[in-house]
């Protein structure tokens, strides 16, 4: 088990590691206050300025599997893979024009999640079901994806076990966390992004300095990496891969990125982030910010071409990073870059079982079993709650194949999608009616999974053409290839809007235009 | 105006077949990579200066 293990970059991964999940443990005392109160646990007690959202958001949305997934791609199959970068382009002006709106509705009202705000402004409990159930089943897989990410740098590190043994280091990582997590709360994750954020910087600018100067120049590295994709498309017709995007890459290309910045802020990680924040100006403040991230997560899409140029043996494209950092670093600093990622993966997994937890107790505990809840009682059930959710994604690992997490993951951002139009729409009118958004998610939900189901293995894009249940074949007659999750929520906003049309019926809207105002405006 | 302002980074970034090229290389990164790169810091001072006219 321990025969090929690298003593210096371990012992390194190991005191990094301990060190800083030990700040864990202390952030309960950090911005103290009654952590049995769900606003607390939950969410930081929403007093996190901008510095601090800046740091729990970056490490939240950019994570572990990120760091490994994306270069993965590019590895693999080229520009491709560089969606990431019009996909986190684009979330930011749009986070500028909705977030703060959401952001002082629910400060206004004491909203904790997506479900509480859909709640309020349709007077709707089936919607607020739907919405929160979407984002439970899409954060699994995610939570799920994060131990990947830890474990492809874990087996880097040159341990190889078998049987249960093979997963005993994810599991004693996993076990930290959910100990912290139980005890801080939202304190927990924000204080370890920190320290976290900083090592990924480090690593990455040491990466991009340091490797191009061994291998030779960028020119030599995408002489290496364009022929690497010309042998992969000459043995193999049918995949598309290159520097650059092929025709029939485009169309993908670009609905994956829209379909992904609508997703994003869906999901209940990122809605935690944004709404802990202490103001909608700290919110502004960091559309500005955190797209410094986004420069970072461009730069290590770069490491993919990288490692073809550094000629790393892999038996999976997501270990082209983590061999890259072996080929090209001493041991010590391996380590530290190793124990970079791995930290990376606490940071968003401890916010995503936080998310989820409290959606499963305001949104479904609350008022679908145990109406009269009082506040230190849901504390306890979300804090229980992010036990359970993260004990389920370490099940998802042992029990099932990695690929089928993979998938799973991609059909939660097809999923996530469908509450957009709730969500989204929803801060500017209450002219959609809550049935009506309802039955919309609905289709959208079905339609998005119908489209990305596969004979051998789910798909994210699909052509603009389809063969439909007792209607026939129907072709837009465009030729492209669209993201599954942005035709779906066409589909959902276009029965959403027929059915407003038809269902006139109001319920209660608990919240008043004002409620909206960007209160900073005047200030 | 300020929102228009914000549309155009996600009209460029979206608009691929617009920077999908190898030429002009920048320090032997193909444009397609550094084009988008450059493409990031742009946005940021986008939001910026819409911000600013909001204050204004």
């Amino acid at each position: 088990m321990f025969d090929h293990l690298n003593v210096v970059a371990t012992i390194v991964f190991v005191v990094f590691f301990g060190l800083v999940t030990g700040l864990g443990f202390i952030a309960s005392r950090w911005k103290a206050a009654d952590l049995d109160h769900i606003n607390e646990w939950g969410l930081g007690g929403r007093r996190f300025g901008p510095w601090v959202t800046w740091f729990l958001l970056g490490g939240d949305l950019y994570t572990a599997y990120t760091v490994i997934a994306i270069p993965a791609v590019v590895f693999a199959i080229g520009a491709y893979g560089f969606f990431a970068v019009p996909y986190t382009i684009i979330i930011y002006p749009f986070l500028y024009m909705t977030m703060p709106r959401l952001w002082a509705v629910s400060h206004k009202h004491g909203y904790i999640t997506a479900g509480d705000f859909v709640l309020g402004r349709y007077g709707n409990g089936w919607l607020e079901l739907a919405v929160s159930i979407t984002g439970i089943l899409a954060t699994m897989p995610y939570i799920a994806l994060q131990l990947v990410g830890m474990e492809k740098v874990i087996l880097a590190l040159g341990f190889s076990g078998h049987g249960l043994m093979q997963h005993a280091p994810i599991t004693i990582a996993f076990v930290i966390l959910a100990l912290y997590t139980y005890k801080s709360g939202l304190r927990a994750p924000a204080m370890i992004a920190f320290v976290k954020d900083a090592m990924i910087y480090v690593f990455i600018i040491a990466a991009v300095i340091v490797i191009p100067i061994e291998l030779g120049g960028f020119i030599k590295i995408f002489a290496a990496a364009d022929a690497a994709y010309a042998a992969k498309v000459a043995a193999n017709a049918k995949l598309a891969a290159g520097v650059t995007l092929t025709p029939g890459q485009i169309g993908p290309y670009i609905t994956l990125a829209i379909g992904s910045a609508m997703a994003l802020f869906m999901y209940p990680h990122a809605m935690t982030g944004a709404l802990a924040a202490s103001s909608s100006k700290a919110i502004r403040f960091n559309t500005m910010t955190l797209p410094a991230y986004s420069f970072v997560l461009g730069l290590i899409a770069l490491l993919g071409v990288m490692a073809i140029a550094a000629n790393v043996k892999v038996s999976s494209p997501q270990d082209a990073v983590p061999q890259l950092v072996l080929w090209a670093f001493p041991d010590w600093f391996a380590g530290f870059c190793f124990a970079a990622i791995a930290l990376g993966a606490l940071v968003p997994a401890a916010v995503m079982s936080i998310g989820a937890a409290n959606t499963f107790t305001r949104n479904i505990w609350k008022p679908f079993i145990h109406p009269a809840m009082t506040p230190r009682e849901e504390s306890v059930l979300a804090k229980l709650a992010s036990l359970v959710v993260k004990v389920g994604a370490l099940a998802v690992i042992f029990l099932m194949p990695t690929q089928f997490a993979l998938d799973l993951q991609l059909l939660g951002g097809v999923w996530m999608v469908q509450i957009f139009p709730a969500m989204i729409f929803g801060l500017y009118t209450r002219w959609f009616n809550g049935w009506a958004l309802l039955v919309g998610w609905a289709a959208g939900m079905v339609v998005g999974t119908a489209l990305s189901w596969g004979e051998k293995a789910w798909i994210p894009v699909h052509p603009l053409a389809w063969d439909v249940p007792f209607i026939g074949h129907v072709d837009l007659g465009l030729h492209f290839a669209a993201y599954n999750g942005l035709t779906a929520v066409a589909v959902n906003i276009v029965v959403a809007t027929v059915l407003s049309l038809v269902i006139r019926t109001q319920a209660t809207d608990e919240t008043a235009p004002a409620d909206y105002e960007d209160s900073a405006v005047a200030a | 105006m300020r929102h228009l302002l914000l549309w155009i980074p996600c009209v460029i970034a979206l608009w691929a077949p617009l920077y999908n090229m190898t030429e002009p290389t920048l320090f032997g990164i193909p444009f397609f990579y550094w084009f988008q790169l450059l493409l990031i810091p742009v946005s940021a001072l986008t939001i910026y200066a819409a911000d600013r006219l909001r204050k204004a």
